[in-house]
């Protein structure tokens, strides 16, 4: 080994105890290191392994309910009205604030019901009729019943309904987008 | 490169068959295990010896922590501090990793410290050493540079500040200082180039000569051999020699052991705070630079107009030089430190001068009340930073549709319209545009408002087979939505 090869000749050891050469002592000493470095190694490795899985451990994208209004305001809703909501899309360190127009109407129960503006046909925001009590698409002319669904027209389903939830007496709503040209109703983002 | 020629009976019997056998056969293990373990060290196995190690053991960590924090980190005045703020408070073990690779440069500069002094007080750098030395002493500059450009990153405004007063400390340069400073931060003014320089330093320039350096300074220290105690022969050492392996690797994995537990206990409990963004318009901000930059710092304060001559350039290029030429100079095989006198006296003295100028830094900070005073605030609001939640960067696209809604009332109206009216339907939200019709960003450029109210009211046949309905609208609604469409950009 380079200059100091002459030494390792001379190097000296502890005499080992009788029976127990020193090569088996060192290979005994030799795998408790090895072990010893891959157990601290592994306990080190802990908060690497935490860190690179963070997007597993938690949502890093997310779409952040939004208010629509006060439940109060829409008790005497007769027809479906155009609200328009700030969504927060959060993107890892980042977030974008953009504005969408939702519908707040009411399903066959009467229970409240949001619903995108967003046609299912081709993405076109579909105006709600006063006169002919119905959604129709400037587009392409899909219909739409005044709780969204399919009337008549290009369009495969009826509007998409968002889901909803009350929290404070506010109407709240998650926004989201839903694949177009199919018949069922399909998240996208 | 062997020192024995080993024999097969030589192979201890895990390296014969098997996966180990065959990997064996194939790398030869056995062989660079034992070259790197059986190295011979004169006088035998010391604790003064295992600050190497510790320092390589430290410099791992800090690629691998480094490596890991590229994961979430963007080199942009924009988004740096949101991002490093992004894995102090929201990643898992975020927090930890930062600490661990800031303080591991502390720990780096105080083990690189100890290693210097002990190769200096053991002339250990006798003896066909200048190499060895040389590339020691490149490395240090190098971890030096590691800890400035690191420091930078998270753009907080202790660092941005800290980095404002070192790179302006390079233009007290006679000459080229102006120049070098204008390099460094590319440009007159500190700003996203240059976060993009540092970070290019930080992570691919610098690492890669610490790479190349550590790998020669191993080879060059192999190739030497250990220097062995104080009263070794430098060139033929005479002692019997002790391996490596296992008395000094296990005094070497004690330092390993008690950095690991150290900096982990520290960063566990004691986390690297990050500060309230960079805000280059504060002109209260009272810079000051990580510990063990304080002996510079204050030792710039004395020099200034034509003396910054001697201060910044002549007295640091002789010391720097005197530091490298060290082995050159000295050539007498001495190497007990009691019979050196002027090369202990020369270490005494610049270790008390780098220790005094740091005390002498404190000293003044504390006994200055207006400095004490900001000082005290500026760690204040550091704790107020540190105790809110993460908050997300608000991206460039939504800013853009806020402001044109505060710009001007007529366009503000004529987004209800454009909205109410469906146009965002097929030309976007914000006239992005859609595969149904083309975006209408800079229409103003194209289009008086004359024409545009004419083309409202009678699109063209192409427009017209696009699916773009006439607009039938009242005058003030028409103006409206014409302002609006005009400021879209």
């Amino acid at each position: 080994m380079f200059e100091g090869a002459e030494h390792s000749e001379n190097t000296t050891h502890k005499s080992s105890p009788p029976g127990l050469s020193l090569e088996s002592r060192r290979s005994f000493l030799g795998g408790l290191l090895g072990l010893g470095s891959f157990l601290v190694g592994a306990l080190l490795s802990v908060p690497l392994i935490r860190f690179a899985l963070f997007p597993l451990l938690r949502r890093t994208t997310d779409l952040k309910e939004s208010s629509v209004g006060a439940l109060t305001d829409f008790s005497s809703l007769t027809e479906p009205v155009m609200r328009t909501i700030q969504i927060e899309q959060v993107d890892g360190w980042r977030k974008a604030v953009s504005e969408k127009a939702v519908y707040v109407t009411r399903d066959n129960q009467g229970q409240l019901r949001a619903l995108t503006s967003i046609c299912p046909h081709l993405g076109c925001t579909i105006p709600w009729n006063k006169e002919k009590n119905q959604f129709a698409c400037p587009c392409h002319g899909a219909t739409f019943a005044a709780d969204g669904t399919r009337v008549s027209g290009p369009s495969l389903r009826g509007m998409d309904t968002l889901e909803t939830s009350v929290q404070d007496g506010q109407l709240r709503v998650r926004f989201q987008y839903f694949r177009q040209l199919v018949a069922d109703k399909e998240i996208i983002g | 490169m062997h020192s024995t020629p080993k024999s097969e009976g030589d192979i201890p019997a895990r390296f014969e068959s098997g996966v180990w056998g065959w990997l064996n056969r194939r790398t030869g293990l056995d062989n660079l295990l034992r070259t790197a373990l059986d190295e011979p060290i004169p006088g035998g196995a010391r604790f003064a010896y295992i600050f190497g190690s510790g320092l390589l053991f430290i410099f791992i960590s800090q690629v691998i922590t480094g490596i890991f924090l590229a994961l979430y980190y963007v080199p942009s005045a924009d988004h740096a501090h949101t991002t490093v703020a992004y894995i102090t408070k929201a990643v898992t073990a975020g927090s930890f990793l930062r600490s661990l690779h800031a303080y591991g440069a502390s720990a780096m500069v105080v083990v690189l410290f100890l290693h210097l002094s002990q190769t200096y007080v053991y002339g250990a750098y006798k003896g066909r050493r200048e190499l060895l030395w040389l590339s020691g002493c490149a490395l240090f500059g190098l971890v030096l540079a590691m800890a400035f450009t690191g420091y930078l990153l998270p753009w907080d405004q202790r660092a941005y500040f800290a980095t404002a007063v070192g790179t302006n400390a390079v233009s007290e340069i006679p000459w080229i200082g102006e120049s070098i400073k204008r390099l460094m931060r590319g440009g007159t003014e500190m700003g996203t180039l240059t976060i993009s320089r540092f970070f290019v330093a930080h992570v691919f320039l610098i690492p890669a000569f610490i790479f190349a350096l550590v790998a020669s300074h191993i080879f060059l220290f192999r190739k030497a051999g250990a220097a062995g105690p104080v009263n070794e022969d430098p060139y033929h050492p005479k002692q019997d020699a002790e391996l490596f392996y296992p008395r000094q690797v296990l005094m070497d994995l004690s330092l390993t052991a008690l950095l690991i537990v150290g900096l982990g206990v520290l960063c566990f409990f004691v986390p690297v705070q990050l500060g309230p963004s960079a805000n280059p318009a504060d002109a209260q901000y009272v810079p000051r630079p990580e510990w063990y930059y304080l002996p510079i710092f204050q030792w710039l304060k004395y020099w200034h107009g034509s003396a910054a001559i001697i201060g910044v350039l002549a007295i640091p290029t002789l010391l720097v030089l005197a530091i490298l030429a060290l082995p050159f100079l000295d050539r007498s095989v001495e190497r007990r430190p009691w019979k050196r006198p002027a090369a202990m006296g020369a270490y005494a003295f610049v270790v008390f001068s780098l220790v005094g100028l740091g005390l002498r830094s404190q000293y003044l900070d504390r006994h200055d009340s207006g400095v004490a005073q900001q000082l005290a605030k500026q760690r204040a609001e550091e704790d107020e930073y540190a105790r809110k939640p993460f908050e997300p960067e608000l991206s460039s696209a939504s800013l853009a549709a806020a402001n044109v809604t505060l710009a001007d009332p007529l366009a503000a109206n004529g987004k209800t319209i454009f909205e109410g009216q469906s146009c965002n339907a097929c030309h976007g939200d914000g006239g992005g545009g859609t595969a149904a019709a083309p975006a209408l960003l800079g229409v103003k450029a194209k289009f008086s408002p004359d024409q545009l109210a004419d083309l409202f009211k009678h699109p063209t046949a192409k427009m017209n087979a696009g699916g773009m309905p006439p607009i039938d609208l009242p005058p003030n609604d028409l103006k409206a939505l014409i302002a609006y469409v005009e400021s879209l950009k």
